[in-house]
Formats: structure tokens, C-alpha cells, sequence
């Protein structure tokens, strides 16, 4: 099947030029950091995780929102998402590369990764983080590939396939759960320290996630012959709707249990993100930009007259995602480090090598997306399920 | 054979490559295999050898690494030279007393075997002699 | 012909895992014989000097604590550590970011956040106290280190391998106190006069005080004890009945730093 990635117009090469390039250039600025240490980045003895790990938080539930597609068409028997799941479990393929890639580009000493493997420390979360998101990777390239396949070859998946995708579900939720543990668990951070951050990343991942594919599954409408009908995305939009609502109401939750209990440590973050905080202002706007967004995202989506207009649907997404990364992207990790467990406020902001680092490692999830997608549109083609 | 153009030259290519190492070579003899100089004056006062148990040239990879989990994690700094007096097992403190001459005595082996071993990105290089 | 290969397929796959699990046991072998080989018939050996059974404790008087006193603490530290002064990162940064502490000075009320109360003695608040690593009984930063980098010594004494750190930070994540420091970049280009007694770090490292285990071992004090002149420290062993530190402990109310986070610090300070 991968010949048919080998195969495509002008537009198709000219895409993956461009990605090679960016993966090129973001190469260059990761060599810098790896000669002359982690300080090229905006990191520092108060603020030590940044850009990086916020982009793994969020392309984590990038990855685990594929099993809302997983789960109603092999589960409950929802034919409509049955030309679409591949393509989120094609994305969670590389968003999860995209993960293990921002974890690499974060290490102090990334030679020595294999430490983890060497020295195995159940005690860990990021022990298990590994493992749950290696797994997690490997059962949807399996899925995808061996389904795609035999969609091809005419016949239906084999049992063990079935076996699987039954435990790629509890594994998606695992990914997130785990991730979310990574802050959850840490007894001085106490904007982190919240029982409800698990459940907070899962509604955030299952808004964002199938909001990111949607998007796709539009361009794919517009610039393909691939079409996904009417009916999966109306049924997506749904999902996303109710899981965009959790996550605010999630949101709300901890703005309660802060200001009303008003215990300090829980109050300043907050504070810190909404107001600013002893002369640190960075994250205000970010953090108000993504609570107008997400009231708005709730006005459009909302309604059934709104959503079931693409017009207003395509950008109710966008703004979906916005709101949703701004959050989970940008604030939530830095914010947990604001002010420091000496009461300092010391802020952060990412440097112009950080970025163009990150944005290589996007080009490489872009670039594994793009060569998947081509794959697995071209075998729907052939067998003539692309069209609607 | 389809396409035999491009495979053949592909094929020349890829062995010229292969072999470059070896046709570049060609005629230049093998160089000789370093040794490691003891010649510093702390060993050559010295009468019988205190720390060489065997091999060292061969096995002092494992050496330190056991080493150096004892001291590090097992708070283990000791251990009987074959004088059966106890030695600090200490790369900087121990070893580079007497063996003084890095240069010499270290990396010269480790460029001809093209190791980097990261010991001196931390610990402190004997002053240099002279 | 598909089930020969089949067959060789397995027994390929039987073949391998045999070898792979005699070469893992026949390397153990090895070590085992290397161990005696070359650590002698007797093993290695602590320092006779190392107190055996301790769990060590500090207890930090601030009443005795001056600008002047502390700075020579410090020092000692600093030095004996090899720790760096990185300059700052950019010119006109609000604080170092590239910053590399094992012992310094905080004002009362970041120390002890939450419990600065109003019209407090000007002499608790006016002076600034000494923050390190707390070397707790429960500690954070051990439960979430990946390769076991950073780990509890039988003495209580948190320490990092810092061969084995793979600079994930989370354990910067997880300490409470704001007590462990990264190697940014390079600590050998900052100005620095080196101790060569003790190692230097590499960058992309994390580190923090170690209750100076490298004097313990042979039964010394730590350098910011050895370096007080006063009594402003007081170190020893919490097992020991009879030790001064079980002794000024009896004799004085002492307060730790966040004991609602249940890491249990080993650092006690007399207000």
C-alpha cells in the first residue's frame, strides 16, 4: 500500500517539500540545543517545563480523541464513522510520534534516554507515560494498516484485529489518564493537584481531537475525492459539542473549589493566569483569549441550527482548537510553575529557537499524517468507497 | 532487466561508497595499536603495583562502572588493591594520582578505538605535567 | 512449504530467545566473577570512618543567622560543589534563569509561606533564613524519577547519580521546596575555581544539595556546618538519643518548611 504514497500531483509534492523542509530547518535549531544545552529555550531553575511538554499534553489527547470514532463504529455499530475512523487513528499515529518527539527535544541529556528502558522504575509516572503511549502508537498502526488492508483486499479484518481495537479503548483513555497524572500527582503544585485532571484532559482531548479532524475531513471534502457524508460529521459535531461543554464546566469546577475554599495555593495560579500576579502578566491575555473563545465555540456549537451549518461550523472548530490549545497548550503547564514554591513570580516565555524546534516536530506529525492519509484515501479510492 | 541504466550506476555508486573506507586505505598498512603509557613519576617510584588486578586494559570499562555504582549508590568508597591495603575507588582522587599522564594514559586508546567516553565532562582532569 | 516456514519461522524465534536469555545469564556470570575480581574476595567497603546506621538531620537556628555568617555558608558550598555562576542569560532578565543553587538565602515569608503572621518579632522577619534540601523522609523527588537518578540512601540522605540523569526535570516538577537546579548549559564555562576533589556537572543535568555525603562517608560534617562558626547549624544523627541535634531538638520549638505536603523534611529550623 505505501506505493501509493509515492504517487500525486504537483500540490501533493510540493506539500511534502515543504514539510521536509521545516523538518529540515527545526533539525538545524534542535543541533543548536543539543551543543549548547537547554539554555536556548525560555526554560529556567523556576519555570523547567514549557512549550514542549504543554505540546505533548496536548497532542496527547490529539491522540486519545481517535478513540471517540474507535469506540461508536466498532463498538456500537455506527456505520456512518465507518470511512473516517481510520483517519483518526491515522492521526493518533502522529500525534503520538509528535508526543515521544517533544518528550526527546525536552531531555537535558537525550542520549541517555534509553535510561528509562534500562533502569525501569514503576514508581514513575513517566515510566508508565512511556509505555502507555508506545503501546497506544503500536495498536493503531496495527489497526489502521491491517484494516486498511484488508478493506483492500475485499475481505473482512481477522479476530485478533477485532481483540486489538477493543484494547486500543481502555488504552486511549489510559494515554491521557496518564499523562494527567504527570501533573496530578505532585504534592507542591497545587493548580495541578486536582483529582479532576484526568477527567479534564479527557473532555479537552475529545473536543479538540475530532474538532482538529473535522477539519481535515472538510479540506479532504473540498481538495479530494474523498468524502465523509453528511451524517459523520453532523454525529462528530455532537461529540464534540457535549465534550466541548464538559470540559468548560470541568474548567468552572476548579474556579470553584479555588475562590471558595480560598486557599491561597489554589487561588494564585488562577489569579496569576486571569489577572496577573505580582507584576507577571504574560499568560492573561492567553488565558481570556481562550475563555472568549470557548463562550463563543458554546454559542455556535450549541444550538443544532448553528452546528448543522457548515458556515458557522468550520469556524466554531477552528476556535475550538484555539481555545482548547491556548489552555492546555500554552497555560496549563506554565502556569503550574507560577508562581515557584518560594512564592516567586518568575514568568516564561518560549525563544525563537524553542519554536522553530517545535514546528519542526509538527512538520514530522504533518508529514507522517499526510503520507497515511494519502494511503489510506487512495485504497477507499480504489475500492471505491471515497466518494459519497 | 528493466530500468538496468539506473540500476547499474546505482549499484557502482553504492559499492564505490561501501569500499571507499577500504580503497582509501590501500596500501597505508593497518596503524599500530597504542599502549598505554605508565611512565609517570609516581609509577616508576613505585615498587610493587598496588591496583592492577588483571587486565585492566581490557576490563577497566567494567571496572569503573562497578565502581562507580558502589561509591555513588552504595556509599561503598573502598576496596583492596592486590597490596590488600583499601583504596578509594576514585577515578580523579585514585587512578590520576599516580596516572597522572591522561594524555598518554587515556586518550591515546580512545581516539585509535574512536570511544568518547564522558568521564572529563565532569570529573577533573589531572593538571598537566611540565 | 508455507508450514516449513512456518516451522523455521518458530524455531528461529526459540533459537533466539535461547540465546538471548544464555548470553543474559552468562553475563551475569561474568559480573559476578568481576565483582570479586575486581572489587577483591572481601567486596567493597564503606570508609571506616562512615558512622554506621545514622539518619541525618539538620537543624537550622536562625536566631544566629547574620548576613555575614550565612554568606561564608554559602561559600563553602559553593565551592566545595564546584557550582557555578552562570552570568545572566539575557542582558536586562529579571532573575537567572540559568541559576545553580544548593544553599541560599530567602526572605522569612518565601521560606515559610503561610505563616507570616502579622506583627511578627522584626527579628524573624527582618533577616533573611537558609534554604536547602529538606532530604526528606518521604521524598517527592524520588517517587517520580524515571531511572532512578535521584534516590534515598540508607541514611536518609536524598543524592543524585548523576551519570544516570536523563534531564526530564520532574523532579523539579515535584519538589515542594524549589530546591533542585538544572545544568542549562555547560557548567565549565562559567567562572569557576575548581575544586578538583569534587566532580563538576555536565550540562543537561539536574542537581541539588547532597548533605555533603561525600564528608559523611568519612565521617566529617557538611561544609556550611563546618563553616558556621556560632552554632547557627547543627547537624547529627536522628537516631542517635545522644546526639546534640536530638538534644537541641528536645530543648527548642522547631519548624519545618510545608509539612502539609507530608514529604517530612530533615531540615528543622528554630524561629
Amino acid at each position: 500500500m505505501l506505493e501509493k504514497a509515492l504517487t500525486g500531483d504537483s500540490k501533493y509534492w510540493g506539500w511534502i517539500g515543504f514539510l521536509l523542509l521545516l523538518i529540515a530547518v527545526g533539525f538545524g535549531a534542535y543541533l543548536r540545543q543539543f551543543n549548547e544545552g537547554l539554555t536556548l529555550t525560555g526554560l529556567s531553575r523556576d519555570v523547567s517545563w514549557g512549550f514542549y511538554i504543554a505540546q505533548l499534553t496536548y497532542l496527547v489527547g490529539v491522540a486519545a480523541s481517535g478513540v471517540m470514532l474507535v469506540m461508536p463504529y466498532y463498538l456500537h455499530d455506527h456505520k456512518a464513522f465507518g470511512k473516517i475512523t481510520i483517519l483518526g487513528e491515522f492521526m493518533a499515529v502522529g500525534a503520538i510520534t509528535m508526543c515521544l518527539l517533544f518528550v526527546l527535544v525536552d531531555l537535558g541529556q537525550p542520549m541517555r534516554m534509553m535510561n528509562m528502558i534500562i533502569f525501569p522504575t514503576p514508581n514513575s509516572v513517566l515510566f508508565w507515560d512511556m509505555v502507555v503511549l508506545n503501546t497506544y502508537m503500536f495498536l493503531n498502526i496495527i489497526i489502521g494498516w491491517t484494516v486498511l488492508q484488508n478493506e483492500r483486499k475485499g475481505i473482512h479484518y481477522q479476530k485478533w484485529v477485532k481483540v486489538l481495537i477493543y484494547l486500543s479503548i481502555p488504552f486511549a483513555v489510559s494515554i491521557h489518564t496518564v499523562t494527567a497524572f504527570l501533573y496530578a500527582g505532585l504534592p507542591g503544585r497545587h493548580f495541578w493537584l486536582t483529582a479532576i485532571m484526568a477527567p479534564r484532559f479527557l473532555a479537552g482531548a475529545f473536543c479538540a481531537g475530532p474538532a482538529i479532524l473535522l477539519l481535515i475531513v472538510f479540506f479532504l471534502r473540498r481538495f479530494t475525492s474523498f468524502d465523509a457524508g453528511d451524517k459523520a460529521i453532523k454525529s462528530l459535531a455532537v461529540i464534540i459539542t457535549y465534550a466541548m461543554i464538559l470540559n468548560v464546566f470541568f474548567l468552572l469546577l476548579e474556579l470553584f473549589t479555588a475562590f471558595y475554599s480560598q486557599l491561597p495555593g489554589h487561588m494564585h495560579a488562577f489569579v496569576y493566569l486571569f489577572a496577573g500576579l505580582h507584576g507577571g502578566h504574560a499568560l492573561v491575555p492567553v488565558m481570556w483569549a481562550s475563555v472568549i473563545l470557548a463562550v463563543i465555540v458554546l454559542i455556535l456549537l450549541i444550538p443544532p441550527k448553528f452546528r448543522n451549518n457548515y458556515n458557522l461550523l468550520i469556524p466554531a472548530l477552528i476556535m475550538l482548537v484555539l481555545s482548547t490549545w491556548l489552555e492546555k497548550g500554552v497555560a496549563l503547564v506554565v502556569a503550574g510553575f507560577i508562581p515557584n514554591p518560594l512564592e516567586h513570580v518568575n514568568e516564561y516565555a518560549p525563544t525563537l529557537n524553542e519554536l522553530v524546534i517545535s514546528v519542526g516536530v509538527y512538520a514530522v506529525g504533518a508529514l507522517i499524517v499526510t503520507v497515511l492519509y494519502k494511503i489510506a484515501i487512495g485504497v477507499k479510492a480504489e475500492v471505491g468507497d471515497a466518494a459519497h | 532487466m528493466y530500468d538496468s541504466g539506473k540500476i547499474i550506476t546505482g549499484l557502482v555508486i553504492f559499492v564505490a561508497l561501501f569500499a571507499s573506507p577500504f580503497i582509501l586505505n590501500v596500501g597505508g598498512g593497518a596503524p599500530a595499536v597504542p599502549q598505554p603509557s605508565l611512565d609517570t613519576p609516581a609509577i616508576k617510584s613505585m615498587g610493587n603495583p598496588v591496583c592492577v588486578r588483571e587486565n585492566m586494559q581490557a576490563n577497566h570499562m567494567q571496572v569503573l562502572d562497578l565502581w562507580r555504582d558502589s561509591v555513588v549508590r552504595d556509599s561503598n568508597h573502598t576496596a583492596p588493591g592486590i597490596d590488600g591495603q583499601l583504596y578509594e575507588m576514585s577515578l580523579s582522587n585514585t587512578c590520576m594520582e599516580c596516572h597522572s599522564n591522561k594524555a598518554e594514559f587515556c586518550d591515546r586508546c580512545h581516539t585509535y578505538a574512536a570511544v568518547d567516553p564522558f568521564c572529563w565532562d565532569c570529573h577533573i582532569e589531572p593538571p598537566k605535567e611540565g | 512449504m508455507k508450514s516449513d516456514r512456518r516451522h523455521f519461522l518458530k524455531a528461529a524465534g526459540v533459537a533466539t530467545i535461547g540465546v538471548a536469555a544464555g548470553a543474559t545469564a552468562a553475563e551475569a556470570n561474568l559480573l559476578d566473577s568481576a565483582k570479586e575480581l575486581l572489587l577483591g574476595p572481601k567486596g567493597a567497603a564503606p570508609y571506616p570512618e562512615a558512622k554506621k546506621g545514622a539518619r541525618w538531620a539538620m537543624v537550622v537556628d536562625t536566631r544566629k543567622l547574620t548576613a555575614e555568617s550565612m554568606e561564608k555558608m554559602i561559600h563553602a558550598c559553593n565551592h566545595a560543589h564546584n557550582i557555578p555562576l552562570h552570568p545572566l542569560r539575557k542582558k536586562g532578565d529579571k532573575y537567572n534563569k540559568d541559576e545553580i543553587k544548593w544553599i541560599w538565602e530567602e526572605e522569612f515569608e518565601n521560606a515559610f509561606p503561610g505563616q507570616m503572621n502579622e506583627h511578627l518579632p522584626p527579628k524573624v522577619t527582618q533577616n533573611e533564613v537558609l534554604v536547602l534540601c529538606n532530604q526528606c523522609e518521604n521524598p517527592a523527588c524520588v517517587r517520580v524519577c524515571p531511572t532512578k537518578a535521584t534516590f534515598q540512601r540508607e541514611d536518609g540522605i536524598v543524592i543524585m547519580d548523576f551519570h544516570r540523569c536523563i534531564g526530564c526535570r520532574f523532579c523539579m516538577a515535584a519538589c515542594p521546596y524549589g530546591s533542585r537546579s538544572f545544568n542549562f548549559k555547560d557548567p565549565r564555562i562559567a567562572s569557576l575555581e575548581i575544586n578538583p576533589e569534587f566532580p563538576t556537572r555536565m550540562k543537561g543535568v539536574v542537581e541539588k544539595c547532597n548533605f555533603c555525603a561525600e564528608q559523611l562517608d568519612k565521617g566529617l560534617q557538611p561544609h556550611c556546618v563546618e563553616a558556621c562558626k556560632n552554632g547557627e547549624l547543627v547537624f547529627g544523627d536522628m537516631n542517635d538519643p545522644e546526639s546534640e541535634i536530638r538534644k537541641v531538638l528536645r530543648n527548642n520549638y522547631t519548624i519545618r518548611r510545608k509539612p502539609e505536603v507530608g514529604t517530612q523534611p530533615q531540615v528543622y529550623y528554630i524561629v
